[in-house]
């Protein structure tokens, strides 16, 4: 693999991750360039959505040691909102509802929040764009006075994730178990969401259970997670391989501990 | 779409500010009954009011403090310290013009002439005891609509005026109505003539400007039948190191058919003792609804009441409460069904944040003898912290078979899971926290004029951004 330099890409060195007394990523390394679909595979457990919640910096981990780099800047102290607005976009498993605050109002905040000081959002060009989003996730307009997740059934609560995505224009995207409660069109739909927003701006790291996902996402690199750690590497075959015959194999690498490959 | 339209400029720091005082007319420290008499004569009182006055005053020696039920903070208040009359003169000026500079600045700085050139159909400004301003739109007075100073509406309209004047509220109801009802300036009268709809809010703001000092406005509203009128108050005060009283009567009498809104956003700085008694009439077919924000003051008691005395009349009272650090808000409402058929609502939304304190309180009865009433109730808290305390006393008495109650009541917490999303998408633990309150009392925000509206969203967003981090 060639070198990327580090002003572009989202690179994770020697993580190690605890909750409580725990260790769930025991060192883990890993770079996503801009322009690039990653998919890290793994079984239950494997210490996945942690990695993506630390990526954006949920409260309740704790790093004990490694580092996360974006675009060469360690984001390790930043605040989750400060993260956030420096590009970097979770896609939850199990996004939040907010009761009673609008799809519509919710994402101009979040939109807003990315602008200067000062400067206010234009209503008029936001709506615009809003829409255009959402024609393109196949949502009804009358998505936008509904209140953010409440009430709303699987798939429409990742169609909002994958919304939210496209109107934030992150550097980088983490996309948590993005298929998961969705039926075979919503899959569709939602994946070509994601791809829309492939480009050379933007790197993408898709975390899934299932090779289903990567049938319409097709990644650039695949990544076997397994006991908090990246334990092999390859191109999107190493999918089929997986599908064909899971992890198992894999899961023996725990009791020989050696140190994980490096993507 | 959200219109940033002219809010009403009330917010925490706008508001603490304040001018030297100039008062021509101080009744000085304590209460005698010298006191009142210092009142009356200043402003020169019927006999009837005179005699009014001083029976209340004993009414308020002779009653307890309501400790038993209420906060013991109450206990902080020395009436001995407080001055119950300060004015610069007991006429409302006309003209903005005319108004002296010092107060015209210190409303001026709150947007009040602004606000009644765009929306209002009429404003009164009272800066401590009395009405400094008081001005009907030229249309809306040719209509028949009076609306002026409660002094000038019962010595220039006594048919009307002494009719219902503490009629809804006796002066006997507590403590602080007897009060109010002994040492009372200021406040507003308006009448509504049948079947005149007033298109447009009439509006009174109330200013303490004042150290140790004790407001105690007296409003009276009556809709004759078949007429429509929407009321806004606003109060704020600056920042005092000693305790402040307001201490307010308001009575409203809703005729025949007839549709009366009151609308407070009550922001009194951290130092104000707010205790207020509000009740209404509605007769036949009328309706009486109250909106209710509290969100400044140091302890709030106040419990907006209907008494629905004519068939088919409706009461309803939507309120919103926040709790700071430090402050108690102790509100709900009062319903009371008197006929047949009647129906009330009451939704309660209150937030507690730090170490602030929401009370609900509601009392609901329904005698046995009517027929077909129904009332609902709907409280539900939201706790920002662990610290953050709420308690609910419904108190609901419903006799008889052919009525129905339904009562709701929800106490939830922002959790973290819900502000890490939040904070995901780029807002600040503030931003996300507000808009998680907003979210809260949107529902009930969507029934407000969008004056008021913004402004609520406004006050909820500067509150909490001193309360986290």
């Amino acid at each position: 693999m060639f070198c990327v330099p580090q002003m572009s890409q989202l690179s994770i060195t020697n993580l190690r991750v605890s909750i409580g007394e725990q260790e769930i990523i025991r060192g883990l390394s890993l770079a996503i360039p801009k322009g690039e679909v990653h998919a890290i595979m793994g079984p239950n457990g494997s210490g996945k959505s942690t990695l993506a919640k630390v990526l954006a910096g949920h409260p309740d981990y704790k790093v004990t040691s490694g580092e996360i780099l974006m675009d060469g800047e360690n984001i390790m102290e930043l605040a989750p909102d400060e993260r956030a607005r420096k590009g970097l976009f979770l896609a939850f498993q199990y996004p939040s509802e907010i009761p009673g605050v609008t799809i519509a109002n919710f994402l101009r905040a979040a939109v807003q929040a990315r602008m200067p000081e000062g400067e206010e959002l234009e209503a008029t060009d936001y709506y615009a764009r809003l829409y255009e989003k959402m024609d393109l996730l196949e949502m009804d307009r009358s998505f936008t006075s509904r209140s953010v997740n409440e009430g709303f059934s699987g798939g429409e609560k990742k169609r909002n994730e994958i919304l939210q995505l496209a109107m934030l224009e992150p550097k980088y995207a983490v996309l948590d178990e993005t298929d998961s409660g969705l039926d075979i069109d919503a899959l569709k739909v939602v994946a070509h969401g994601v791809n829309v927003m492939r480009g050379p701006g933007r790197g993408i790291l898709v975390i899934t259970h299932y090779q289903r996902l990567l049938d319409y996402i097709i990644p650039d690199h695949v990544h076997v997670m397994v006991q908090g750690r990246i334990v092999r590497s390859g191109g999107k075959e190493l999918a089929l391989e997986l599908e064909e015959k899971g992890y198992e194999s894999y899961e023996e690498v725990k009791t020989t501990a050696r140190e994980p490959a490096l993507a | 779409m959200v219109k940033e339209a002219s809010p009403l400029e009330i917010e925490r720091n706008v508001g603490n500010f304040a001018y030297p005082e100039t008062h021509t007319h101080d009744a000085g420290v304590g209460l005698t009954e010298k006191t009142i008499h210092f009142i009356s004569d200043i402003k020169e009182d019927p006999d009837w009011v005179r005699e009014f006055r001083l029976k209340a005053y004993k009414t308020f020696l002779s009653k307890p403090m309501p400790t038993h039920w209420a906060s013991k903070d109450l206990e902080a208040i020395v009436f001995d310290n407080i001055r119950y009359y300060l004015s610069g003169g007991t006429q409302p000026k006309r003209n903005w013009e005319d108004v002296p500079d010092d107060v015209k600045r210190t409303f001026e700085r709150l947007g009040i002439p602004e606000q009644e050139r765009k929306f209002l159909a009429g404003v009164e400004a009272q800066f401590d005891s009395e009405a400094v301003y008081s001005n009907i739109k030229k249309a809306v007075g040719e209509q028949g609509v009076i609306f002026v100073g409660s002094a000038e509406g019962l010595k220039n309209h006594p048919e009307i005026f002494r009719k219902w004047f503490g009629k809804v509220i006796p002066v006997g109801d507590n403590k602080f109505s007897a009060l109010n009802s002994a040492v009372f300036s200021g406040g507003s009268f308006i009448y509504v003539p049948p079947g005149v709809k007033v298109k447009h809010p009439l509006q009174a703001y109330f200013r303490i400007n004042a150290e140790n000092f004790g407001q105690f406005e007296r409003t009276l509203i009556i809709c004759d039948e078949g007429s429509e009128l929407t009321y806004m108050e606003g109060c704020t005060a600056p920042k005092f190191n000693t305790a402040t009283l307001h201490s307010a009567v308001v009575e409203l009498v809703a005729m025949k058919g007839a549709k009366l809104q009151y609308i407070t956003v009550q922001n009194w700085s951290s130092n104000v003792f707010n205790l207020v008694t509000k009740r209404g009439i509605a007769h036949e077919d009328a309706e009486v609804k109250w909106i209710d924000c509290n969100i400044g003051s140091r302890l709030t008691m106040k419990y907006p009441g209907v008494i629905m005395k004519g068939r088919r009349a409706r009461g309803e009272v939507l309120s919103i409460a926040l709790a700071g650090d430090g402050q108690h808000q102790d509100t709900g409402a009062k319903m009371v069904h008197a006929a047949d058929e009647t129906t009330s609502n009451i939704i309660s939304k209150s937030i507690s944040i730090g170490q602030g304190r929401a009370t609900y309180r509601g009392l609901v009865q329904i005698p046995k003898h009517l027929k077909n009433c129904k009332n609902n109730t709907e409280c539900d808290a939201l706790l920002i912290n662990s610290t953050s305390r709420t308690d609910t006393y419904p108190a609901i008495t419903v006799r008889g078979t052919g009525n129905s109650v339904q009562h709701e009541a929800s106490v939830s917490q922002v959790s973290a899971e819900q502000i890490f999303y939040m904070q995901q998408r780029g807002l600040t633990e503030a931003q996300a926290m507000s808009l998680s309150v907003n979210g809260f009392v949107n529902d009930l925000v969507r029934q407000f004029p969008m004056e008021y509206s913004v402004e609520l969203k406004r006050l909820i967003e500067l509150e909490m951004e001193g309360s986290v981090g």
